[in-house]
């Protein structure tokens, strides 16, 4: 058995994948023997001969992933600023009751009568999400928030159509906005027309009023922007789009600034979604699942995609069922949405309650801009102002000292800091974009700062620390070039 | 901290937002303490029907329940992998990386495809996208699908390209020729009703059209019957839930979605790919990112983001531990003991099963085909009623598909229903069978 080039020092983990680990008849687990007779199998032509998965034994599965484990950067064991994506604590509990029988366990198929305490739970979440963004018809059903906002552009093209109004094609975005925007702009057959930012990083409202006219379907605003910023001009700009007969779609992945500060609806926001995996706390898993719920003002209600969940009846007697809305733009997936996501976030809010929800945002506010305070003598600020729960800044100052964005981002690796959110949003030079949530203390921000300061002294001082950095991961710097163009996709037998 | 940023409250931070709209009333309850909300929530698990409260089940139709390995949930306990993010930065997330590469291997070598993404949200999207991506390859806009698939696949298909120029064809499961212009005939093996479909003579007449096939699988079926790779099929989806996830009504799932290797750069996902650090070690990274929207935006090949990196982990975690022989005895099981309960219900009075393999008990209208794990059972009255009294006595009956097949109900049955279980659903089908 070779050990491979993984490993070249002592101290390094053995990185071998299953298939290398095999021995032939090893194995984890053992299947109950058959307790029916035995069944006459269909035609051998349609049975397969063989199938080359791993044979390992219990101890090595375990071991492996665990070790795998150790080679991640995660919440529970790192500070994790990364903007616009709102790494805050996951309480324990969550997932704890969201693996309750009798909710991790139940069929999405049972009759409505058998899962009553399921229904129930999806429409009260389903109400408390309405009233923090002051929009009361919300479907739980997209399963990220990209499907989210997709949802919500199919409902806007609905309602346009429903108005005799279909030549409504455009959706104006601004050159701020997560490229999922324009991305499901697009999958909804909208053309997609940018608005400039203004120099203090608002919606250019000249530039806006020029772009909102009689084919403008829907405006997709991300509030606060992707600059941590919110828009003053706000209210003029949902009237703005509200003349021209469009409606305003708000991207709500920065939602973790308003809870308990505005509601959306009172904004002139016609529609939105929610990422539950990061306002509401549900882990993101490495990646997913997600949970991007739809919500929208009252007489859009009829065109949420299925199901939503309904009370019939009140007190004792009342019943819940799913539904599909007069309109429904359709079922975006198989079932009802991420249900074991949705049960950790209601966790959350029933748990934090109207005045936690409250602090939770105002301290996300508070500990952005204390970072802002302590690192805008040595780093550019994106827009020089308060900021809400994210702060840019911009390693401009250090790329003319020879040290770019993405060294500094690595380098912070070396400090047990997860990298802030690089290069985003595009207009920002060298954007360095920094959300440390309402989870951290004062301390851990402290040590950042602290970290940042004497990562831009070694711009100066040892800056060859910086290009090779990280130092001290699992890995260095990887050949994403060569990944690209000779992709290798999966184990091969050597 | 206020001091440190230079204001004295809160308001001096927020002054953007304008001041008759902050500090909204909101209508919420008072926080809870995690006693009082754990107790809440065993009040609302309490109020669902589930094999913790003795009821036994034998719903399917694309959620199936399987045993679920203690590895899996161990491993699952890991908060380095659970409170991760997407692995943008990848010295800092190689555990997450190396388990999606691992994920793309196994998905792999289940449905003998040559390449794999890193997982879609669930089997109807990933279906969904399959299609367009077999539009967008051959640059065709009609697609085939066989009329015997879940309809929730072309549903979610429908909403994924409402305004994508897209036209759905019912394709018939004999048909011994399609139309010239199609983008791809769309097979469900097991279909809806559970029975094996032929994939190869289908992804010939797509062939043959200059259209691609797509099949949707049953992952465990493939631990006994053949890989639609052994067909030539073009791509490869399914619903990954049945590898160890929980059914938790209807997710999160995962979506698995693999693909001949000329088609890569339109494949959709993320995708990982295996690399060397600077010192030549083997890691590994998020790769052909050009193809995904933070890149490519209104030119993306989806819009996908946050996909299901974590229920991947689950079915990765699962495929290793059942391994090579656990992954056949599986199938084995949940084929042996469908059978078994088929054949039973085959003999009772009033009722005929629909689908007969060779050996099977063959009702009248069989269509010959072989099944997996699910049958179509003809009732002697509506379904909806004898759900209704199977229900009384805690069993929760199959599907009702009378919309489709003449008081049909769509029965599954795996590897957690003992030979005890199945009598007792026998049994009771009886009782109520001979009541009518």
């Amino acid at each position: 058995m070779t050990i491979g080039p993984d490993i070249e020092r002592a101290g390094d983990i053995d990185r071998r994948l299953l298939m290398d680990r095999s021995v032939a008849g090893r194995r984890a687990f053992t299947l109950p023997e058959s307790d029916v007779p035995v069944q006459e199998l269909p035609d051998p032509s349609l049975l397969r001969d063989d199938i080359e998965l791993p044979e390992v034994s219990q101890l090595e599965v375990i071991r492996y992933f665990s070790l795998l484990s150790q080679l991640n950067f995660s919440i529970d064991t790192n500070f994790y600023p990364l903007g616009s994506c709102t790494m805050k604590y996951n309480p324990k509990i969550n997932d704890e009751l969201a693996n309750l029988p009798g909710l991790a366990d139940i069929h999405p198929l049972q009759p409505a009568e058998t899962v009553q305490g399921a229904i129930r739970l999806l429409k009260e979440l389903q109400d408390d999400l309405g009233e923090i963004t002051g929009l009361p018809g919300v479907s739980l059903a997209p399963l990220a928030g990209a499907q989210g906002e997709y949802a919500g552009l199919l409902i806007a093209r609905a309602y346009h159509q429903a108005r005799h109004d279909a030549e409504r094609t455009v959706a104006i975005i601004p050159d701020s906005a997560h490229g999922t925007n324009p991305a499901s702009a697009s999958m909804a057959g909208l053309e997609v027309v940018t608005v400039r930012s203004d120099d203090q990083g608002n919606v250019d409202v000249e530039n806006l009023r020029e772009l909102a006219d009689s084919r403008t379907a829907a405006f997709m605003l991300t509030i606060p922007s992707t600059l941590g910023l919110f828009e003053p001009n706000i209210l003029e700009i949902t009237k703005i789009i509200h003349d021209a007969g469009g409606l305003v779609y708000a991207d709500g992945a920065n939602l973790n600034a308003l809870l308990g500060l505005v509601k959306l609806g009172d904004l002139g926001v016609d529609i939105c979604h929610s990422n539950l995996h990061k306002t509401f706390s549900t882990p993101h898993g490495g990646g997913g699942p997600g949970s991007g719920p739809v919500l929208v003002r009252a007489d859009l209600a009829r065109y949420l995609p299925e199901p939503v969940a309904e009370k019939t009846g009140d007190g004792p007697d009342s019943t819940y069922r799913l539904a599909a809305p007069a309109d429904s733009i359709g079922p975006l997936n198989g079932f009802h949405g991420s249900f074991s996501i949705a049960a950790r976030a209601y966790a959350y809010i029933r748990a934090l309650g109207i005045e936690g929800l409250r602090s939770v945002s105002e301290n996300a506010i508070i500990g952005a801009n204390y970072i802002q305070a302590g690192l805008k003598d040595r780093y550019d600020l994106a827009a020089d102002r308060y900021c809400m729960h994210e702060t840019v800044l911009s390693a401009t100052r250090q790329k003319k000292r020879g040290v770019s964005g993405l060294d500094i981002a690595k380098r912070l690796l070396d400090f047990g800091i997860h990298a802030p959110t690089m290069y985003f949003p595009l207009i920002v030079e060298e954007a360095l974009m920094i959300e440390p949530t309402e989870s951290e203390s004062k301390e851990t921000l402290d040590h950042f700062i602290a970290v940042m300061r004497q990562i831009d002294d070694e711009v100066d001082s040892a800056p060859e620390l910086i290009h090779d950095a990280p130092h001290d991961l699992p890995v260095t710097r990887l050949d994403e070039a060569t990944a690209a163009r000779r992709p290798v996709l999966r184990w091969s037998a050597e | 901290m206020l001091d440190a940023i230079g204001v004295g409250s809160l308001d001096d931070l927020i002054g953007d937002i304008p001041p008759e709209h902050r500090h909204p009333r909101l209508n919420l309850a008072p926080g809870l303490s995690e006693q009082e909300l754990a107790a809440e929530f065993a009040a609302i698990a309490a109020e669902n029907a589930s094999p913790a409260r003795g009821y036994i089940s034998f719903l399917g139709a694309g959620a199936y329940r399987h045993y679920i390995p203690s590895t899996v949930r161990s491993i699952l306990q890991r908060g380095e992998f659970v409170t991760a993010y997407t692995p943008y930065q990848p010295e800092a997330a190689q555990g997450t990386l190396q388990v999606g590469f691992e994920f793309q291997t196994i998905i792999c070598q289940l449905t003998g495809m040559e390449v794999a993404n890193a997982g879609m949200y669930d089997g109807p999207t990933a279906f969904a996208e399959a299609c367009l991506m077999a539009a967008r390859i051959t640059r065709r806009t009609r697609i085939g699908v066989l009329s015997t698939a879940d309809a929730r696949l072309p549903g979610t298909l429908m909403a994924y390209s409402k305004y994508q120029d897209i036209e759905l064809v019912d394709i018939d499961p004999d048909a011994t020729e399609i139309p010239d212009d199609l983008a791809c005939i769309s097979i469900q093996s097991p279909n809806f009703f559970g029975e094996i479909e032929d994939v190869e003579h289908l992804t010939k007449l797509a062939h043959e059209k200059g259209a691609l096939s797509v099949v949707h699988v049953n992952p465990t079926a493939l631990g006994m019957f053949r890989p639609p790779g052994d067909f030539d099929a073009d791509i490869v989806t399914a619903e990954g839930q049945p590898l160890g996830v929980p059914l938790a009504f209807g997710g999160p799932y995962v979506g698995l979605f693999a693909c001949k290797r000329a088609h890569i750069r339109q494949m959709p996902g993320r995708i990982i790919g295996k690399t060397t650090d600077t010192r030549g070690r083997v890691g590994y990274v998020l790769t052909l990112q050009t193809r995904e929207q933070h890149i490519r935006r209104e030119r993306a090949t989806s819009n996908i983001c946050t996909s299901t990196q974590l229920i991947g982990l689950m079915v990765t975690v699962f495929v290793a531990t059942l391994g090579k022989q656990g992954m056949k005895d599986l199938a084995q099981l949940c084929y042996q003991k469908a059978h078994y309960a088929a054949a039973e219900i085959g003999r009772l009075a009033g009722f005929e099963v629909e689908s007969a393999s060779s050996g099977g008990s063959s009702g009248s209208g069989s269509s010959g085909k072989a099944y997996f794990h699910e049958f179509v059972v003809r009732c002697p009255g509506p379904p909806a009623a004898i759900n209704a009294a199977l229900l009384k006595r805690k069993i929760i009956g199959g599907l009702d598909i009378s919309d489709r097949s003449d008081n049909g109900m769509l029965v599954c049955v795996t590897e957690t229903s003992s030979k005890a279980d199945i009598d007792r659903f026998v049994a009771a089908l009886g009782v109520i069978g001979a009541a009518r």
